[in-house]
């Protein structure tokens, strides 16, 4: 057997690669996932992190708004520690018309969405930082999920049961045979070193980039890339999740998530040559502000950590009538049916909450073009990590007696919080204070989660993601790579990257504390690191 | 309470303001909220190369030992600068070559001294490292092992570091170790620089530096020794001006007990130190209302990349010639504003410690310049 031929090769890092590879590998299929950058580094990591119940798109989207709240539940159970069931408000303000509030409830009834008016009062008691002048709040099963914990985890688990996987891997082409593709060409971006690998059956599961490699195989996909900006702010303002009750618009969801919580998100069209180089401009900047303190009003006096924005991965109504809509919202495209060019499935549209039902959509092609008849049990099968809902059980069963630290790092990891190497001081020791970071948990990444760089770490960790935006732990944690890997010259680059992929989600909000901080900063890394 | 001067700000640009009003019979009251930019120093004061006797004066005075010699100095991560007015922590060497063979010691469990790095960074150098680490029981019940928590340990314990030293050097005619030694004992440096049979050099740590925070208490314990009044964890809520001139300003502990003065000097710091303030449309000076230079498009405050000179650094409040501070394009007639609350607006007194100090001197000789009342 040679080593690089797999049943399916599946391109992309994201959560729809990620769960795809999952499910590919646990209908027995031998998976390869090739990512050209790390895992959660498109549109995956770049949104709210909510968990949608389905309520925002009841009214005007009710197909979208079912499957959401059966995926919503769906992963409750699979995907508990990546998800903090935090549950959801719909305010309307005395802007707003009240009248929407009915129409909004039974559009969620009959998707099949819990929605339940309830008092401003009792609003303003459950959630203390909503805006007092409300008049109206429905309560929803929004949650909040960490996506790169969803998608390290989906990974991990696709690796336990045999896949395998290359990150900072490019697909540079396709190896073609007439009408049918054979495998692909890929360079490892770190390295230079180039490979083959071959499969009968090639997954794009590239988001926005999906046009880019439909293309490298000579087809054409439609995609309309949309740019979406977003505010973190530096403490978790909001418990639950609070969204404006009328028709959805800009900045109108706040969702809380870890120790922070996010303001989003704007809509506008670019070019796709833009999409590798979002920036957040001023004019956003304050209009989410101003639109987010309308939902908290303390968030115009709480600290903003970043702005960041993401490329939704939106699809044109197909201009080739053989495509199909599976459901509107998710893409998945068979084109061998579509174009004539046999081996390439393209799964693309949909949302972080319908990943699951987009990998299982996409692994049911696979797997009728490959014979395979074993079902899919993405939806009962938790997730390593996930085997126990209450991280603070984990905690204890662990621990006996945790520290917050160690319950910060079962809240992570779930029950893979047991494979930290603990019960030695040192392992115990903080790498990063704001988040609460261990040795132990930081080797654990490095162990298992193909870790090669710091900006790699902190998706898996929270390393740095924290107030000070790493200017402690970078180097402590760069110590602990460089040991690893061996290699000190590329660390210390490693260092500077990541300092200035920071600085990159600060400066558009370079004001007050976060000024403050970044002089700082720039002070100790330029003046006393001597970097 | 009535002082000849009243120093709003307790960091190097004050404290050198201060020592040289009292020195000079002046009394002087300095208000500090606590931390100041020494606990985040190098142990070199940049853009201070040739040290003037005035400079000298001002260290030795308060017991520092400093010294400057052309050449380089060793960064924590393994790079090198150039050497610059330096405290005896400091070592510099003519070129990058600083031994032959080198042996690197840190701590076990402290992140915060990076050994690698610095091995690496030498061994470019062509020299031969090898990296120890001591697990001393002195920090058996630490959770994290962090500069300051090391040094008030070794103050007490650094013999036993010296031992250690001792034990595990071969043929290696060099030594580094982290700079955490000497918090409060000043002569602990010293000490181990003789007790171990070879050139020892330390190397920088994250921050809180402790050569800086020994350097900030020995200029205060030198400040008071001469008659100063420092008032520590204060801060200036607001200031009384008439017809241009500061009569007094209130704090947040003296409460109704003004604190008057004939003159004043501001040194706040800059954004960090919170002695410039920003919001979305503006950059001020929070206690005077002073006018500052900037851009007013915020657009032009950054340079994305991270390591370039960043625009807003050089922002800092406007003066005249001799330093008094304006407001609404008047000076006033007896405030002062030195160190990094300037910016780059004084280009000539340098930046950083050398502005702080330069601008300091300057500032006092004009104070000194009237007669006392």
């Amino acid at each position: 057997m040679n080593p690089n031929e797999f049943d399916v090769i599946i391109i992309g890092g994201g959560i729809t690669g990620a769960g795809t590879q999952r499910d590919c590998a646990m209908r027995g299929l031998r998976t390869l996932l090739i990512e050209r950058s790390d895992i959660a580094t498109g549109a995956t990591g770049r949104n709210h992190g909510l968990l949608h119940s389905g309520a925002r798109y009841a009214v005007n989207d009710p197909e979208s708004a079912a499957e959401c709240i059966r995926e919503n539940m769906t992963l409750r159970r699979i995907a508990s520690h990546c998800i903090d069931e935090c549950d959801g408000l719909f305010i309307t303000l005395p802007e707003d018309d009240l009248g929407y509030q009915q129409t909004f409830v039974s559009a969620c009834q009959q998707a099949g969405i819990n929605a339940e008016i309830i008092d401003p009062d009792l609003a303003r008691r459950l959630e203390p930082s909503v805006n007092p002048t409300l008049i109206g709040a429905v309560k929803v099963p929004d949650c909040s999920v960490d996506p790169f914990r969803l998608c390290a985890a989906n990974m991990l688990d696709a690796k336990l049961r045999g896949g395998q996987v290359r990150l900072h891997t490019e697909v540079t082409g396709f190896i073609r045979e007439g009408n049918t593709l054979k495998g692909v060409h890929t360079v490892q971006r770190q390295s230079g070193e180039t490979a083959d690998y071959y499969a009968p059956l090639i997954v794009n599961a590239g988001g926005i980039w999906g046009q880019h490699i439909a293309e490298l195989a000579g087809v054409r996909i439609g995609m309309f890339p949309a740019k979406g900006s977003l505010l973190i702010f530096a403490h978790r303002v909001n418990n639950r999740v609070i969204n404006r009750c009328r028709k959805p618009a800009n900045a109108d969801i706040l969702v809380p998530g870890d120790t922070v919580c996010v303001i989003g998100t704007t809509s506008t069209r670019i070019p796709f040559e833009e999409c590798d180089n979002v920036a957040v401009t001023p004019d956003e900047v304050t209009m989410l502000i101003t639109e987010g303190a309308k939902l908290a009003p303390s968030l115009l006096s709480t600290r903003i950590l970043r702005a960041y924005a993401g490329v939704r991965p939106l699809v044109s109504a197909d201009d080739d009538p053989s495509g199909r809509n599976i459901s509107r919202g998710i893409v998945c495209l068979d084109h061998e049916e579509r174009d004539g060019l046999k081996g390439l499935i393209t799964i693309t549209g949909g949302k972080l909450t319908s990943y699951r039902l987009m990998a299982e959509i996409a692994t049911d092609a696979v797997c009728r073009k490959l014979g395979v008849e074993k079902a899919c049990e993405t939806a009962v099968t938790p997730l390593p990590g996930s085997e126990e809902r209450s991280y603070e059980e984990v905690a204890q069963r662990i621990w006996e007696s945790p520290t917050t630290a160690q319950k910060a790092a079962a809240s992570r990891m779930g029950t893979r919080a047991s494979r930290i190497r603990s019960g030695d001081r040192h392992d115990e020791a903080l790498i990063c204070e704001c988040e609460e970071v261990s040795v132990g948990e930081i080797n654990a990444a490095i162990d298992r989660l193909d870790v090669s760089t710091l900006t790699d770490l902190r998706r898996r960790t929270r390393v740095g993601m924290g107030p000070c935006q790493g200017e402690f732990c970078a180097c402590r944690a760069a110590g602990l790579l460089a040991k690893a890997h061996g290699c000190i010259e590329k660390e210390r680059n490693d260092i500077a990257q990541f300092m200035q992929e920071r600085w990159k989600g600060n400066f558009p909000i370079g004001w007050g504390d976060t000024l403050r901080e970044a002089e700082y900063t720039q002070w100790v890394y330029k003046h006393v690191l001597g970097l | 309470m009535r002082y000849d001067t009243v120093i709003i700000g307790g960091g190097l640009a004050g404290l050198a303001a201060g020592i040289s009003l009292q020195k000079e019979g002046r009394s002087c009251a300095i208000v500090s909220t606590g931390q100041n930019a020494l606990h985040f120093f190098s142990g070199t004061f940049e853009s201070i190369q040739e040290p003037d006797q005035r400079i000298l004066d001002l260290f030795n005075g308060a017991g520092i030992h400093v010294h400057y010699k052309k050449g380089v100095r060793l960064m924590p991560l393994g790079s090198f600068r150039e050497s610059g007015l330096s405290l005896e922590d400091v070592s510099l060497f003519p070129t990058p070559k600083i031994g032959r063979k080198v042996l690197i010691v840190n701590f076990t469990g402290y992140h915060d001294f990076f050994s690698a790095f610095l091995a690496e960074g030498l061994e470019k150098q062509g020299m031969e490292c090898r990296i120890r680490f001591l697990n001393l029981p002195e920090f058996a019940n630490f959770s994290a092992m962090r500069s300051v928590q090391i040094a008030r340990k070794m103050d007490i314990a650094w013999e036993k570091v010296v031992q250690e030293v001792r034990l595990l050097i071969k043929d290696e005619d060099t030594v580094v170790l982290p700079q955490v030694f000497g918090l409060r004992e000043t002569a602990v440096v010293s000490r181990i620089r003789q007790g171990i049979p070879a050139q020892v050099v330390f190397a920088g740590t994250m921050p809180p530096s402790v050569p800086g925070i020994r350097t900030q208490m020995q200029l205060k314990q030198r400040f008071e020794v001469l008659g100063g009044t420092y008032l520590m964890g204060d801060r200036v809520l607001k200031a009384h001006v008439h017809d241009g001139v500061v009569h007094s300003i209130v704090t947040k502990n003296l409460d109704q007990h003004y604190l008057e003065a004939d003159s004043f000097i501001l040194a706040t710091g800059g954004f960090f130190s919170k002695g410039l303030k920003s919001n979305p449309f503006q950059v001020s000076e929070p206690i005077f209302g002073l006018d500052v230079e900037y851009a007013l498009d915020r657009n032009q405050w950054y340079n994305p990349s991270f390591a370039a000179d960043q625009p807003y650094m050089a922002y800092g409040v406007k003066t005249d010639a001799q330093l008094k501070a304006l407001r609404q394009g008047e000076s006033l007639k007896n405030l002062y504003a030195i160190g990094s609350i300037l910016g780059q607006s004084h280009p000539e007194l340098g930046s950083g410690a050398g502005l702080a100090i330069r601008s300091a001197f300057a500032a006092a000789d004009d104070i000194l310049s009237t007669p006392s009342v």
